[in-house]
């Protein structure tokens, strides 16, 4: 295969898209499952919250302005081909730059602070964006990319569990993070779940979870099967739409798993809030 | 039916505001969040008078998005409110009447509102562009600095929100799992 070179401007030019696109146009996968969840929700202040939200997602995609104030930080998960060259410049920076158009074009909101315990100043521009590459054979770029709003990151937890606590211990954590979290994080939530891994393994599966369309599944049925039954339990829990009661406290449950240690058993819980922004790209 | 409430609130009408009730609430508000929050705490623990009057107000814990051309403001919904609960009590005490954010507050929190006779509201957290609609004019009136977490006065109209906790202590939200 022949090197691809890819012009630096270009790179830039699809991520202020994403970044635009994603803030203004919620995924079809969240509006289908808010829409589900309206129709199971019983009750009636939970119904009258699904319907603003629904609501609220039609007035942003039709005035282009964020579905939420919060349009968060940028993640971004990238898939660099092998046989790409980038010309006129870095990636790296074409990417940051295209993070920086959109917020700063998009009239979307700055909440990066550049020293996070002395200054906390505001960096102005939403960068530095978060960007995690990894190389792939091919000639092609994918980027999977989200903007994380912190109501609900904060309410995310880690554990190194060991293999004895077994899939109980792994139900366990996962349900004891939503229900601490109860209605701060803006539910119906998602729940990004990684599984394996190294400590900071299992927190990037986690949030590479809450980017993964909530209408799809693990490939692996049991985890399919656990997916499910985490949703379920969840939404027993009664938390529901903003937290004022009801049936939908959740939306999905996405769970991302990888190999790990002989003595090890990392779970990462990752929740996002009902606005979860997602989309990708190839190049 | 949502009740209309004419800003700022009267004790009269906090006292006939239970949990649960919808409202629409107008006239002016102020916001703040967590940066606004800690000056405000800091100039209180140095003695220091505040750069706003609280007396008879209610804040919106809130950091909108940027206003397009011909917009108002932006985006602008609630923000988690626990993260004001280690400033909300002296705010309080020192008259604040009405809070606006979203999720739980914590016990000193609930327990200074009914000493101080205050209510809490709940907007709907993520429907930004929705409440945004409600809002006529903004205009900052301290640490412009902080931009979007600058203290601002918002001239509202039918902003949507429900008494999540009463001037009585009861509260809507549900802050823990259902049992089995």
């Amino acid at each position: 295969m022949d090197i691809r070179c890819i012009e630096a401007a270009v790179i830039t030019e699809r991520v202020a898209a994403l970044y635009m696109e994603m803030n203004y146009f919620i995924g079809e996968d969240i509006l289908g499952a808010l829409e589900k969840a309206r129709q199971t929700e019983t009750s009636p202040i939970g119904q009258n919250v699904l319907e603003q939200l629904l609501e609220n997602n039609r007035i942003a995609a039709e005035e282009e302005v964020p579905i939420c104030q919060d349009t968060g930080m940028a993640v971004l998960f990238v898939e660099y081909g092998d046989k790409v060259t980038i010309t006129g410049g870095s990636f790296e920076e074409a990417v940051q730059e295209g993070v920086r158009r959109a917020y700063i074009e998009g009239y979307l909101r700055k909440s990066v602070v550049e020293d996070p315990v002395f200054d906390r100043i505001n960096t102005k521009d939403n960068t530095p964006a978060i960007v995690y590459t990894t190389i792939v054979p091919g000639d092609k770029i994918r980027i999977v990319a989200g903007c994380k709003g912190f109501g609900s990151e904060n309410m995310s937890a880690i554990k190194m569990l060991t293999p004895s606590a077994g899939l109980e211990g792994v139900k366990k954590f996962i349900l004891d993070t939503v229900a601490y979290a109860g209605p701060n994080p803006c539910p119906p939530i998602v729940v990004g779940v990684g599984i394996g891994g190294t400590f900071e393994k299992a927190a990037m599966l986690a949030k590479k979870a809450t980017l993964r369309p909530i209408n799809t599944a693990h490939p692996d049925p049991r985890y399919a099967a656990l997916e499910e039954e985490l949703l379920t339990a969840i939404n027993r829990m009664g938390f529901g739409p903003a937290g004022l009661g009801g049936v939908n406290t959740a939306l999905g449950v996405n769970i991302e798993t990888f190999p790990t240690h002989i003595a090890g058993m990392p779970v990462a819980v990752n929740i996002c809030c009902h606005a979860a922004r997602h989309k990708e790209t190839e190049i | 039916m949502a009740i209309r409430i004419q800003l700022p609130l009267t004790d009269e009408v906090i006292s006939t505001l239970k949990a649960g009730d919808s409202v629409l609430l107008s006239g002016s508000l102020l916001t703040g969040r967590d940066a606004a929050h800690k000056r405000l705490s800091e100039l209180l623990q140095a003695g220091k008078p505040l750069p706003v009057s609280l007396q008879g107000e209610v804040i919106y814990y809130v950091g909108p998005a940027p206003a397009k051309p011909g917009h108002a403001v932006g985006p602008a919904g609630p923000t988690s409110s626990y993260r004001m609960d280690a400033y909300a009590p002296a705010l309080l005490d020192l008259g604040l009447k009405g809070m606006i954010g979203k999720g739980a507050r914590n016990q000193e929190v609930v327990e200074a509102m009914i000493r101080n006779h205050a209510v809490y509201f709940a907007a709907i957290g993520g429907a930004a562009a929705l409440i945004s609609h409600s809002i006529r004019r903004i205009e900052v009136l301290a640490y412009e600095d902080l931009g979007t977490e600058a203290i601002y006065r918002f001239e509202v109209e039918d902003f949507p929100a429900i008494v999540a906790i009463d001037a009585e202590g009861n509260s809507i939200l549900v802050t823990r799992p259902a049992e089995g």
